[in-house]
């Protein structure tokens, strides 16, 4: 047996067990890891997620559990703190050595700390563990109790910024400093740059740049920061984030080559000068460099493990250091040299100052080949635009057309298929996997779906960017094996959700106990009973109250459940027109059963915080003064906006507002695959915001103009234009039929953007349905509408009236006692949850 | 509000040979088919899940262990490969109605009840 010893469990340590563990000569060796801080290896990538965690299980990559169980000795706070390489021996702080044969360093790295005068005062922190955050967040809320507020970063880079956005979401004020004229100044130019300011200014974080840091003053707490141009900074705490120091004062120490600016000497094996030692991750100084990301670490712990397993795996030549920007509330990529203009490469840019959007493509001058770029606004082609810059893909004829989009053509995309991609393509750069191990694994049988490739290859578990490829890859790979891609919707029905549709439409299966009979089995989930009783709803009409215990849990209880699981009201006010005495009722309401109240996005009144035994008694209030449920609960239709319109507005064209109403009323309890919303506005100016909705009507000359398949939200998306210059009648007859065409053959909780993405023939094919009926259902569809229609009714008003129904609406069974474990607390001059 | 260390000490699972007292909470018509219940026993709230299908019955602790809060009756009750089991409704976490262990991989725990029918009252075991 050798003895295998890892220094650091960071990341790339944790890689190198988990590689060692898995190889087919595991049992040759016994390993043993240190740790210096408490917890086993954990996501490092994800560590500001903990803020809104609270909890760092999750950022595990493994539980203790897993090494007991592959039989690696773990021991945590413990410090390895020196090496002897005469004889093979290592020493910690707590006086323990250990032999080895093969010891492995994966010290990671710390971050740089400037030799600033001050540095040591109260409130200075730096970003990189577990423990900094949690300082960092018990400081800012000391600092708030006392009613201070200013924080700033030091360091305007990928991490600073991740920092920035950390303390903002904490409540602080936040600024931050670059010494630079530019942020991330190694991965943007200055437009670049330019674009990100201002988008970051726009969410409350201050940007000061060219600013040298002279001093930290304060004593014995940080109270400001003097610059060298006699400038100065007042802030009550700083987070410093200048740049990282690889760890390699134990090599040092024991006599092994490190580089002058830092890093342990390896060569392609990742071998330090002494062959016994290797070095992985950010303490590698490999090419004369440092690389501050995962997955050249991950490679780097494949090398290793491959090394002392005999293999000849050696690293690659160049290192990748592509990177995408998370968590700032804007996509900013870059990846290979985004720099690059000189009489070997071209820059192409594209620059839209009123979207906030900024791309640059660096070619070969032949036009031939991607060289590198960044992306700031929009990154959704980063994935495709990494692919032909890391596999050195022939460009287009027109290479404008990556980020500019083709022009005039058929609106394909100009990336074509994952599948035209060589075999050696990279696509998950965290683990490396390329295009032939998915593809292999397919076609050589050993996989037959996207969970057993992810299992197998680990594609896509890392960052997860990647996913979308590997799903695409997967899925095609697939077809061309003859194979139907069926989406199941999950195990207990091996059907998708359209055959389901069609299958209990047919037969009119009455419930979904007996779908589960003559269709499933087991017992369901909370995957396939909303999609079910979405079915049953779309089909019959029926309301969430038939059958209860299959509706998600917010159509359960006929209300969206909040943070502390009570509850929210919102009544539906079509249109956004609203009474005065409407208006009075809910004030009055809410001021009875002390109600959290807040005018929603949607152009309507939400309440919040009444218990479950409250919301009937609530709503029995409502239902009096003519309020009827807004289904704000459930998937179905939300609201239909409108603008003012021509009644009042001196631009209106037509009465935008009578419309609205006129359409929220006929939908209104319409239950679909996802939510439906709609807007109309009175003339172009789009006060209504209407083409951010699934449907969106907008006023021209001589009728409204249809416009189809938009969203808000996560992936904002535009509505496309269905027809033209419709009347009233056309258009309500044309909205018919798109929904329930929708309706019909929409995967669960796909909205209708992502349903046209999909549509085969895309939106071409959508107006021959639509418009020129070329599958010869309209009629059928507008029956179908029409009947579902004629059979709302409130669900709402159902249940208040029905004893049974009302059962419900209780917290206990057993007794009429509320919940006595529910905290609130004051927020301005209402009330909100206690935090988590 | 129940801290974690509150939490830890108060719900614990109880087996059926450990059951001290068979607590009566209802008729099996008072709770719902497929769906879950909530039940007061001292300071303790117990959801109980009634499995239609085959029949069975179970009961956890009512607070969810991700973010301590009082719902898990109302999330929805399903199977996973045959395990019976309840998904959270703040986050669908979900969770064995059977031992209790997390099954989407986390290390949370719930804890469990015996329940038992007995003349169509509903009984749950606690051993406090
Ligand atoms: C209350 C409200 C925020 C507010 O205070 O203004 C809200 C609250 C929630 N939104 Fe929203 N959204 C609200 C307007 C919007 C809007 C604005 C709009 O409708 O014009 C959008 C963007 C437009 C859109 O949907 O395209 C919006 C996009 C989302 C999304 C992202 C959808 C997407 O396709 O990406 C989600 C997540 C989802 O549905 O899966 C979401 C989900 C949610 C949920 C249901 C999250 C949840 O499960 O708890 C929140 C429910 C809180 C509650 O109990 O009421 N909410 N949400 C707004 C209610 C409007 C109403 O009157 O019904
Ligand atoms: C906030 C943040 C965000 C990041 N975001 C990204 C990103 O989006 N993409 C990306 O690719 N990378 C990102 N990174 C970088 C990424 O986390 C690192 O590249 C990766 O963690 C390096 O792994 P490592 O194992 O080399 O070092 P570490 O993960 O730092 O592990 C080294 C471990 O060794 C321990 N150690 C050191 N010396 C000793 C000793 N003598 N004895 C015992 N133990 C010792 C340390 O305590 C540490 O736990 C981010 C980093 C941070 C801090
Ligand atoms: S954006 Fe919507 S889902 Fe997100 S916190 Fe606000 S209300 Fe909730
Ligand atoms: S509170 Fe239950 S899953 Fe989050």
């Amino acid at each position: 047996m050798k003895k295998v010893i890892v220094v650091g469990n960071g990341m790339v340590g944790y890689k190198f067990c988990e590689k060692l563990a898995a190889h087919p000569q595991r049992d040759q060796f016994e390993i043993t890891v240190f740790g210096e801080e408490p917890r086993p290896a954990y996501d490092r990538v994800h560590l500001s997620e903990y803020f809104s965690l609270k909890s760092s299980d999750p950022l595990l990559l493994a539980p203790r559990a897993w090494y007991e169980e592959n039989r690696i000795e773990l021991r945590t706070s413990e410090l390895v703190s020196e090496i002897d390489t005469s004889i093979k021996r290592i020493v910690t702080h707590k006086n323990n050595s250990f032999q080895y044969d093969y010891l492995i360093l994966a010290t990671g790295s710390s971050p740089f700390v400037p030799p600033l005068e001050g540095v040591s005062k109260t409130g200075v922190f730096i970003y990189r563990t577990i423990e900094d955050l949690e300082a960092i967040e018990e400081y800012a809320k000391k600092l708030q109790s006392q009613g201070k507020y200013k924080a700033a970063i030091l360091g305007g880079g990928l991490l600073g910024l991740e920092a920035a956005n950390a303390t903002k979401e904490l409540g602080m004020e936040t600024s931050v400093i670059e010494f630079a004229p530019r942020l991330m100044p190694r991965q943007l130019d200055q437009q670049a740059s330019d674009l990100l300011i201002k988008k970051i200014e726009s969410l409350g974080i201050h940007v000061y740049l060219g600013k040298n840091s002279k001093e930290i003053i304060g004593s014995p707490e940080i109270t400001g920061i003097d610059f060298h141009d006699g400038s100065s900074l007042d802030v009550d705490m700083l987070v410093i984030s200048a740049g990282i120091r690889p760890r390699d004062e134990l090599a040092i120490k024991a006599g092994l080559l490190t580089g002058t600016r830092g890093g342990i000497e390896v060569n392609r094996k990742m071998e330090t000068s002494d062959p016994s030692i290797f070095a992985i991750g950010e303490v590698a100084l490999y090419n004369n460099g440092i690389y501050g990301l995962v997955a050249p670490g991950y490679e780097m712990a494949g090398v290793a493990v491959d090394q002392i397993t005999g293999g000849e795996k050696l690293m690659s030549p160049t290192i990748d250091m592509s990177t995408k920007l998370k968590l700032v509330g804007t996509e900013v990529a870059s990846f290979g040299d985004p720099f690059l203009e000189n009489e070997n490469a071209i820059a192409i840019r594209y620059e839209n100052k009123q979207k906030g959007i900024y791309k640059r493509i660096n070619i070969s001058p032949d036009g031939s080949k991607l060289l590198g770029g960044i992306l700031v606004g929009d990154a959704s082609d980063y994935n495709n635009l990494f692919q032909l810059y890391i596999n050195e893909i022939k460009l287009p004829e027109d290479a404008e057309d990556l980020i500019l989009g083709a022009r005039g053509g058929d609106g394909k995309s100009s990336f074509g298929s994952a599948l035209d991609l060589p075999d050696s393509a990279q696509i998950c750069s965290c683990e490396s996997v390329s295009k032939g191990d998915i593809c292999g694994s397919l076609t050589s049988g050993t996989c037959s779906s996207l969970k057993d490739v992810i299992g197998l290859t680990k594609a896509s578990s890392c960052c997860g960017g990647c996913k979308p490829m590997v799903t695409e890859l997967v899925n095609e790979t697939l077809k061309s094996m003859g194979q139907e891609v069926k989406e199941t919707i999950c195990e207990h029905f091996e059907y998708s959700r359209q055959e389901l549709y069609d299958l209990v439409k047919i037969h009119r299966i009455p419930t979904y106990n007996d779908a589960l009979d003559q269709l499933g089995k087991g017992h369901g989930c909370e995957i396939c009973k909303p999609v079910m009783a979405s079915i049953f709803a779309s089909i019959f009409m029926e309301t969430a109250n038939r059958q209860v215990g299959i509706q998600d849990s917010n159509d359960r209880f006929l209300a969206n459940i909040q943070r502390n699981g009570t509850y929210s009201v919102v009544p539906r006010v079509p249109g956004g027109e609203i009474t005065p005495e409407k208006l009075v009722v809910l004030g009055q309401v809410a001021k009875k059963y002390d109600l959290y109240t807040k005018i929603t996005g949607g152009q309507r009144i939400d309440l919040f915080g009444a218990q479950l035994h409250e919301l009937p008694l609530i709503w029995k209030e409502l239902i009096e003064a003519g309020f009827e449920s807004g289904h704000a609960y459930g998937k179905s239709l939300r609201t239909v906006k409108s603008c003012v319109g021509s009644t009042w507005c001196r631009y209106g064209m037509h009465d935008s507002v009578s419309f609205a109403i006129q359409i929220e009323e006929r939908y209104k309890g319409l239950r679909s695959p996802h939510k439906l919303k709609g807007g109309v506005s009175g003339c172009i100016r789009e006060c209504a915001e209407a083409r951010g909705k699934d449907f969106g009507i907008i006023a021209v000359e001589g009728g409204w103009n249809l416009y189809v398949c938009g969203n808000g939200g996560a992936n904002p998306k535009h509505a496309v234009l269905l027809a033209s210059q419709l009347d009233d009648e056309t258009c309500i007859k044309y909205l018919d039929r798109f929904l329930m065409f929708y309706i019909r053959t929409a995967a669960p909780l796909m909205r209708t953007a992502p349903w046209l993405d999909k549509l085969d023939g895309g939106l071409d094919y959508l107006k021959k349905v639509v418009v020129e009926d070329s599958l010869g259902i309209a009629e059928e569809l507008e029956n179908e509408m029409e009947e579902l229609v004629n059979k709302f009714t409130c669900e709402w008003k159902e249940a208040i009236e029905s004893p049974e129904m009302m059962k419900r609406f209780k917290h206990f069974i057993n007794t009429d006692d509320s919940n006595e474990e529910l905290v609130f607390v004051p927020m301005r001059e209402q009330k909100m949850p206690k935090p988590w | 509000m129940v801290t974690m260390e509150e939490y830890f000490n108060t719900y614990q699972s109880v087996d059926p040979q450990n059951v001290l007292h068979w607590v009566r909470v209802g008729e099996v018509s008072d709770f719902p088919e497929n769906a879950g219940g909530c039940i007061k026993y001292k300071s303790k709230q117990v959801a109980v899940f009634h499995f239609e299908r085959t029949n069975t019955w179970y009961a956890c602790q009512n607070l969810c262990p991700h973010k301590l809060e009082m719902v898990l009756s109302r999330g929805m009750t399903g199977d996973a490969a045959g395990i019976p089991k309840v998904s959270c409704p703040l986050h669908k976490k979900s969770f064995s109605l059977e031992d209790g262990t997390n099954l989407n991989g986390e290390e949370y725990r719930i804890a469990t009840y015996p329940v038992k029918i007995d003349n169509g009252n509903v009984y749950i075991g606690f051993a406090d």
